[in-house]
């Protein structure tokens, strides 16, 4: 049997009835591992020695007959900037290449007690910047779909572990499409909860007001799984939800019948890529089908989305990503003459090219005479781009539309032009500066036999709307049984 | 030409709260360096604030004492600089939005009062410590202090002379002491002020150049650095010169400041809404507790010992200076029938002996009512004046009651008059010649012959007594 | 709007980042690039519109003041690039 073919939900009945092992089961990843890892790339640190001490201690649970959390044995992969004591997070990074975290993230020991099986840590953008996995300090991960083509990103290495089953699932983070986008370009399940939904403690941060730890997974009954294991208020996280979250799994259930999507015009119209527009056509026709309403709807600033998303996002990092100076952790340059000089050098050379980009711009919008042009405006918009959903959602119980504009495209194809990589984000970024949940799916194939990913977009904390949408799709058309062959 | 000083302050305050802002961690004096520390405080990637609620109410109740408005929405702000004791390269300050704004604390110069405006008050986390290696080749960084919760009380530039910038920091001191809001420790930096000075014609209206005097930590360099600093403006003007917008750093052994070294771009802070904590909301209900909460303050306090104790309005202000010798005062008169005894106690011997040992009231070594059983023992006539200043010294001393003091060392007025007048006697023998004085009228030769005789008795005679013998063996 | 180069430069020492002559010519087109596209967000009229600084209405995300305790120096240290007697040593930081 092809274990790393299968879902944590198949596993678990295996470990559960002892047709399986946990040791034999983390061997079988690490051994998927160690076959796919040199073409594929999704890892930045696999953790094995501590993989398989867990899964030993674990097996001795499963011996003793005691009742486990459903994903105890698991195994599984987390993006590179959540903390993890003792094991390296880098964030794909120059600056961090060294540093061994002395705490763990909230969603980290969420998942120790699901008594879940940690493989390692896998590869993304450097600090979560980019939409290709092509901006690690590491290593390039590759679609296994088509080695020569992108995994999306910047949770590039966490789609595509889990597309070629180097991960039964994984964690990524997104902050304006970076779990949604790389699972559509890998053909899984990513879900972006809602802001607040998952503690922030520990993932190390991007842009504060946009970030959201999500799952990455094969199927939405995963995803319900993992949301179950991750979500819930935090006291460590001011902006943590203070909310009761619903058993994820109640909610799937195979029927839409009566439920209102809307469809956003500026979702389909001009930029996007016809095979991947007659996807996403085709997925609402298969929920008209089922009984749900499908009407077309608007989104009326979704053009100013991207321009506000780079400046608040880019605004938040530039001051998140000051703390990285040489001084407390991670690198610091070899050269230098004084203070000054250290500061310089050290964050010059251990950030990449894209990570400097935002931080200029970043730096430029919060500077003295540009403040109210450029930051405050964007917030404004920020409050606009919020109330188009809002009035969207007085009429509709969710969204659909494409996740990105096009399917996965090749390595280096896109990467001396940021302007045009940053327009790719269109569907997406509008999610996280609502700080609403986006869910999504694989929905198809182009005519290169590369993923098309279908999103939902719901109201806040209507996660299981979603999972519920999804679930019924899945069931009628069963593009998430589909795997790569690598 | 006449010039007119025109100061403002922004005094930093450490609030005395058991824990950091945004962490558990302990907010204790002292200790070996980075034991107070977390991965919160020390800035570590991914960590996250949760603000202590008492920093709220305790920046509340500073705002309420100074007759600020309290904002109801209140909000966090980033101010973004690079500099090696501040490890997120951000300080989580208030920007725009500051906890109180437009109030005022009134001070006494010369005999004028004034009211001093105070443009707001706001919180924010304090810094750590850097100090040089012993061998000079690098800075070594603490960050025990960093993250420790700081309110900034900024003044109007209301001030028009060193006297008075000493007399607002001494009474923004006294009354965050008396809210227990801040130990006001101003040698361990828990207290201490940025002076904005600047000079003008007198008659001008407009403000002329200022500087900024980071940092001074006691009251004589708050008073030294501005003297010297509006006689550096001034003589810079005077000689044709132009003053520089420039921070500067006073050095109080070496009595002048220089400036510091500029940074290579003007300070651009880059402030933002901090979006790692969310609003501060405090609304009627909070505030009305947070009111509720406040002790006395000095001004009240102060008309209180007026009305109540009859006391002088200089005794009064002196009492209530500081909140430690005030609760220490009333302790005292619990029971004492001689206020203005146990009043000028305090403010002669005892302040005299706290100043000697560089201490606060609060480290008086005995509860205050002993004051009040040596005076009584003084009323009581069981001891001399003189004898009460020994009693008083050992009970500071040894913490001991003054009556048992005074019997252990055997220090009561003797006055057997059978004992006394063997003294006496003996007094007259010895010193005839003054005896012979007196006779022939020298009223003087008597006092020196009472001086001897109190000598004699270790000042433990009752002089009464001791006058009463002599002359009845001198006219005899 | 124009991004000049002394722009770029002044930006670039605020972020503590060095930029070389060559870099610098690059970065400023790519910059202009960026910031003209992002201009594009003056086409909406916004005045009134209250800015969202967060997304979530919660307020008052309070801790009680306890001491928890702190973490072992060691531990903390560990990552330090250069530390000595127990500080983080920098190079000397003159005023």
């Amino acid at each position: 049997m092809k274990f790393y073919e299968l879902t944590a939900h198949e596993l678990s009945g295996l470990l559960r009835s002892r047709k399986l092992g946990v040791v034999e089961l983390t061997q079988a990843y690490l051994k998927r591992i160690d076959e796919v890892e040199s073409v594929v790339g999704s890892y930045i640190t696999v953790s094995r020695a501590e993989a398989l001490k867990q899964a030993e201690k674990l097996q001795n649970e499963f011996d003793s007959g005691a009742e486990l959390p459903p994903l105890a044995g698991i195994p599984a992969g987390i993006k590179d900037n959540m903390c993890t004591e003792g094991i390296p997070t880098t964030c794909a990074s120059k600056i961090l290449s060294d540093f061994v975290p002395p705490y763990n993230a909230t969603v980290v020991e969420k998942l120790a007690e699901q008594k879940t099986v940690l493989l390692g840590k896998l590869n993304m953008d450097e600090f979560a910047m980019g939409g290709s996995t092509e901006n690690s300090y590491f290593k390039q991960t590759r679609n296994p779909w088509n080695t020569e083509r992108v995994p999306g990103g910047s949770s590039g290495g966490s789609a595509a572990a889990v597309a070629c089953g180097e991960a039964v699932f994984a964690l990524g983070s997104d902050t304006g499409g970076s779990i949604r986008q790389p699972a559509a370009f890998c053909g899984v399940v990513g879900m972006k909860p809602t802001y607040g939904a998952v503690s922030r403690y520990g993932l190390v941060a991007f842009a504060s007001s946009l970030d959201q730890i999500g799952p990455l997974t094969k199927d939405i009954t995963d995803c319900a799984l993992v949301l179950n294991a991750i979500s819930g208020h935090d006291k460590m996280d001011s902006t943590s939800a203070p909310v009761k979250h619903p058993d994820y799994t109640k909610a799937l259930v195979n029927d839409v019948k009566g439920m209102r999507i809307g469809i956003p015009k500026e979702y389909i119209g001009e930029g996007i890529n016809e095979e991947v527009k007659k996807a996403i056509l085709d997925a609402a026709e298969v929920y008209t089908k089922l009984g749900a309403i499908c009407e077309e709807c608007t989104l009326p600033v979704t053009e100013y989305a991207i321009p506000a998303y780079y400046l608040v996002s880019s605004a938040e990092a530039s001051s998140n990503l000051a703390r990285f100076d040489g001084i407390k952790y991670g690198y610091r340059a070899e050269k230098y003459t004084d203070l000054l000089d250290l500061y310089k050098q050290t964050r010059s050379e251990g950030f990449g090219p894209e990570v400097k980009r935002r931080i200029m711009l970043g730096t430029y919008a919060l500077s003295s005479g540009y403040y109210d042009a450029y930051y405050k405006k964007a917030l404004q918009v920020r409050t606009l781009i919020r109330k188009g959903f809002d009035e969207a959602f007085s009429k509709f119980d969710l969204i659909l539309g494409p996740t990105a504009p096009t399917t996965a495209y090749k390595i280096g194809e896109k990467a001396d032009d940021p302007l045009a990589m940053y327009l790719g984000d269109i569907y997406t970024v509008s999610v996280n500066i609502a700080g609403l949940p986006g869910l999504v799916l694989p929905c198809g194939f182009d005519a290169e036999g590369m993923p098309i990913g279908l999103q939902l977009i719901g109201k806040p904390y209507d996660e299981s709307m979603l999972l519920r949408a999804g679930y019924t799709f899945e069931q009628n058309t069963g593009y998430h049984l589909s795997r790569p062959q690598i | 030409m006449d010039y007119e000083i025109v100061m403002g302050l922004e005094i930093h305050a450490e609030l005395s709260t058991k824990s950091k802002i945004y962490c558990g961690c302990s907010t204790e004096f002292g200790g070996e360096p980075n034991t107070h520390c977390c991965p919160i405080c020390v800035g570590m990637p991914g960590v996250l604030p949760v603000l202590n609620k008492s920093v709220v109410e305790y920046a509340v109740k500073a705002g309420l004492a100074m007759d600020c408005n309290i904002l109801q929405f209140s909000k966090q702000d980033r101010k973004n600089y690079f500099y090696p004791d501040l490890p997120k390269a951000y300080q989580v300050s208030q920007f725009d939005l500051p906890l109180c704004k437009g109030g005022y604390v009134e001070i006494e110069t010369g005999g004028v009062r004034k009211k001093v405006g105070i443009t707001r008050i706001h919180i924010e986390e304090d810094a750590g410590k850097l100090m040089h290696d012993e061998w000079e080749t690098g800075t070594l960084v603490d960050y025990n202090r960093c993250g420790v919760p700081l309110i900034e009380i900024v003044s109007e530039p209301d001030m028009r002379s060193p006297e008075e910038a000493k007399a607002f920091v001494e009474n923004v001191k006294s009354i965050l002491e008396y809210l227990e809001v801040c130990d006001c420790k101003m040698q361990e930096g828990s207290l201490r002020a940025d002076v904005n000075l600047s000079v003008r014609p007198v008659g001008s209206t407009a403000f002329g150049t200022r500087t900024e005097m980071k940092n001074l930590n006691s009251f004589r360099s708050i008073l030294r650095s501005a003297e010297n600093e509006a006689r550096r403006q001034i003589s810079e003007i005077e000689d044709g010169g132009r003053i520089i917008q420039e921070t500067r750093r006073w050095d109080d052994t070496k009595g002048y400041s220089y400036a510091m070294r500029s940074k290579e771009e003007a300070h651009d802070y880059r402030y933002f809404p901090e979006p790692d904590l969310v609003p501060i909301v405090v609304d009627d209900e909070w505030l009305g507790r947070i009111r509720a909460s406040l002790p006395e303050l000095p001004a009240a306090r102060r008309e209180r010992y007026i009305r109540e104790f009859n006391l002088p309005e200089y005794d009064a202000a002196l009492l209530t200076s500081s909140k430690r010798l005030a609760d220490f005062f009333e302790d005292a008169i619990k029971g004492s029938s001689n206020i203005k005894a146990v009043s000028n106690w305090i403010m002669g011997e005892m302040m005299r002996i706290l100043k000697e040992k560089e201490l606060e009231a609060d480290a008086v070594p005995f509860p205050g009512h002993y004051l009040a059983q040596l005076v009584s023992l003084i009323d009581k006539g069981t001891i001399s004046g003189t004898i009460a200043r020994k009693v008083f010294e050992k009970m500071f001393e040894s913490g001991k009651e003054p009556g048992l003091i005074v019997k252990e060392e055997g220090l009561e007025v003797v006055n057997d008059e059978g004992a006394l007048s063997a003294i006496v006697r003996k007094i007259l023998d010895t010193n005839p010649q003054s005896v012979a004085d007196f006779k022939s009228g020298k009223e003087k030769a008597f006092g020196f012959l009472v001086g001897q005789a109190m000598r004699e008795m270790k000042g433990k005679a009752d002089p009464q007594t001791i006058n009463k013998l002599l002359r009845e063996e001198l006219e005899n | 709007m124009k991004v000049t180069r002394e722009t770029i430069q002044h930006v670039a020492d605020l972020a503590r980042l060095n930029i070389t002559e060559a870099e610098i010519d690059k970065l400023t087109f790519e910059m202009e690039d960026i910031i003209s596209y992002v201009d594009k967000l003056n086409e909406l009229d916004t005045k009134d519109v209250k800015p969202m600084e967060h997304v979530i209405p919660i307020q008052n995300v309070l801790r009680e003041d306890r001491v928890t305790g702190s973490f072992d120096r060691e531990k903390l240290l560990k990552s330090a690039p250069s530390q000595e007697n127990g500080c983080y040593k920098v190079p000397k930081v003159v005023e």
